[in-house]
């Protein structure tokens, strides 16, 4: 574990919690992204450069703000009254503990994990490109149907109806 | 670069990266820095000379000396933060605005073998730095309790993700012909000449297309007129960096001329050739001044425009944004696509040139069509 390692978490979880605890949903809002800058910095220390920037570029970009206006526009940038412990924060913790175990069960016995790992020094913007344009394209389609989907839905919402008579 | 090499030569061997870093950091944030102090003072005499009147002329020859003024003055005045903003991130905002357009610089390539950081994925970096201007204008916009600021910062975030979609599209254009993403092999890719026409992108079909493209969206991205409805002064004042003064304003408008720069030297890099000379028998004048020489232009562009032109409309900025520009950056992307595949000559150019104008017709056809548009008369005035 390397310093700048250990930096990149520190800062990544710190905002993690910050967006978890403050009591402003802008702030919150606003450490999340903080979280997502930290992740794109993890990917690039790890020379994964087009996830790195592909984060940066989709969650600070697009995903923070996106979550920033839906604040704004449904109110509830006043901070709440509630205590930051709902009455239930115990049943909370036992399922979030109960899906961790799953996960981590589910990865251990996974048999993936025992593979070596490829090489990854010649992982290329070049080299992605190509996979995904011909290995992963129907994957690739198919994403691409979901969100032009999700994007007629959102418009069809958003449209103003037609006055009946 | 030489000079960069000898100075570095100084240092002990284990200091050097660290050194050369601190040189090319250094390297850019001056002559950034100085260049933005020139800008104000060209912007200020050209903006005066096309409304018929002087502009700065007290301080200094020919008031050259103005930047030095302004700067003096926006360090020394007080900083005042509204009671109700908050506090912490009003302090933020003007650093997430000018840390990322200081590091977006980095990968453009200013001169021959010039670019502070050549990663594979260059382009790529470029655009990911810039979505943070975004976040920044909105914690501007929010932490200030203004609603002229609020409703400022509503009308940039809209604006930017607007025109980033044929930002990005028509910067694809080139990265497809290309096939990389890195600032460099896209400047040598247009290296060479054609007779005695450059090899740019610019003079190809869906170059010109690309750039005239780029150079919009570019305008809006930076909230230059007369997409400057961001902070259209007859309307909200000053939009979301209205309740900012002394340095942290100065940071604002360095952070805007810093953004202007980088887009444009991106403009360069894409479409114009980068840092190579216009044309055969020039190759003798060093590369940066070739690239300093095409910013100046394209900033004497941008200042003519903003001179000229009126400020949009909100719902005309996004008509043109979502029913002109999107697709013809669509199209344009098509073209450029046409191009690569068919085999260099006359065929090649009358197709794309078919494919670009054609199109750019119709949709122009098609958006008047359902508009009464007529003079405009004036029932109040005269």
């Amino acid at each position: 574990m390397t310093v700048s390692f250990a930096i990149i978490a520190i800062l990544t979880i710190a905002s993690a919690i910050a967006a978890m605890t403050l009591r402003n949903l802008v702030h919150c809002a606003l450490a999340l992204a903080g979280a997502f800058a930290g992740l794109a910095a993890l990917y690039l220390q790890l020379d994964a450069q087009f996830i790195g920037f592909a984060q940066i570029l989709v969650y600070v970009g697009a995903v923070a703000i996106l979550i920033v206006f839906a604040i704004l526009l449904t109110g509830g940038s006043d901070p709440a009254k509630q205590p930051i412990f709902s009455s239930g924060w115990c049943i909370g913790a036992g399922v979030a503990l109960a899906v961790l175990g799953v996960l981590v069960w589910a990865l251990r016995s996974s048999h993936t994990i025992n593979e070596t790992l490829p090489d990854v020094s010649n992982t290329s913007v070049r080299r992605i490109g190509d996979q995904l344009m011909t290995k992963y394209i129907l994957p690739l389609e198919v994403i691409g149907l979901l969100l032009t989907a999700a994007l007629i839905g959102a418009v069809i919402i958003a449209m103003k109806e037609e006055k009946t008579k | 670069m030489n000079f960069k090499h000898w100075l570095v030569s100084f240092a002990p061997d284990t200091w050097q990266p660290l050194v050369s870093a601190l040189i090319s950091v250094a390297a850019i944030i001056f002559v950034f820095a100085s260049l933005f102090a020139l800008t104000t003072i060209l912007e200020r005499k050209g903006l005066g000379r096309i409304q018929n009147r002087y502009g700065p002329n007290r301080v200094g020859p020919f008031g050259v000396f103005q930047p030095i003024a302004d700067g003096l003055k926006a360090m020394t005045k007080e900083d005042i933060v509204p009671r109700a903003a908050d506090k912490v991130v009003h302090f933020i905002a003007p650093l997430v605005l000018v840390i990322p357009v200081f590091l977006a610089l980095a990968v453009i390539p200013v001169g021959r073998n010039m670019a502070a950081v050549d990663f594979d994925g260059g382009i790529l970096f470029f655009f990911a730095v810039g979505a943070a201007t975004e976040l920044s204008v909105f914690m501007a916009g929010w932490s200030s309790r203004n609603k002229y600021s609020l409703l400022g910062a509503m009308r940039a975030i809209a604006q930017m993700i607007s025109y980033e979609v044929p930002l990005i599209l028509s910067a694809v254009t080139v990265i497809m012909i290309v096939g990389s993403l890195s600032a460099t092999k896209i400047v040598d890719a247009q290296a060479g000449y054609f007779g005695w026409l450059p090899n740019w992108f610019v003079l190809t079909p869906w170059g010109f297309a690309g750039f005239i493209l780029f150079m919009i969206a570019a305008a809006a991205e930076s909230n230059r007129s007369p997409f400057d409805l961001p902070e259209g002064e007859s309307e909200i004042i000053a939009g979301y960096y209205i309740e900012y003064s002394g340095f942290k304003f100065a940071l604002f408008f360095l952070g805007e001329y810093i953004g202007l720069f980088a887009i444009s030297g991106l403009a360069i890099t894409l479409f114009l050739g980068g840092w190579h000379a216009p044309l055969p028998f020039l190759i003798w004048i060093p590369s940066y001044i070739w690239f300093f020489a095409k910013l100046l232009g394209l900033i004497a562009l941008f200042i003519w425009v903003r001179g000229t032109l009126p400020r949009l409309r909100m719902d005309q900025l996004m008509n043109f944004a979502w029913k002109f520009m999107l697709p013809m950056a669509l199209v344009n992307l098509l073209a450029a696509g046409v191009w690569h595949f068919i085999e260099p000559g006359f065929a090649r150019w009358a197709v794309c040139l078919v494919l670009v104008v054609g199109p750019y017709i119709m949709l122009g056809r098609s958006l008047f069509e359902h508009k009464q548009l007529a003079k405009r008369t004036y029932r109040y005035a005269e």
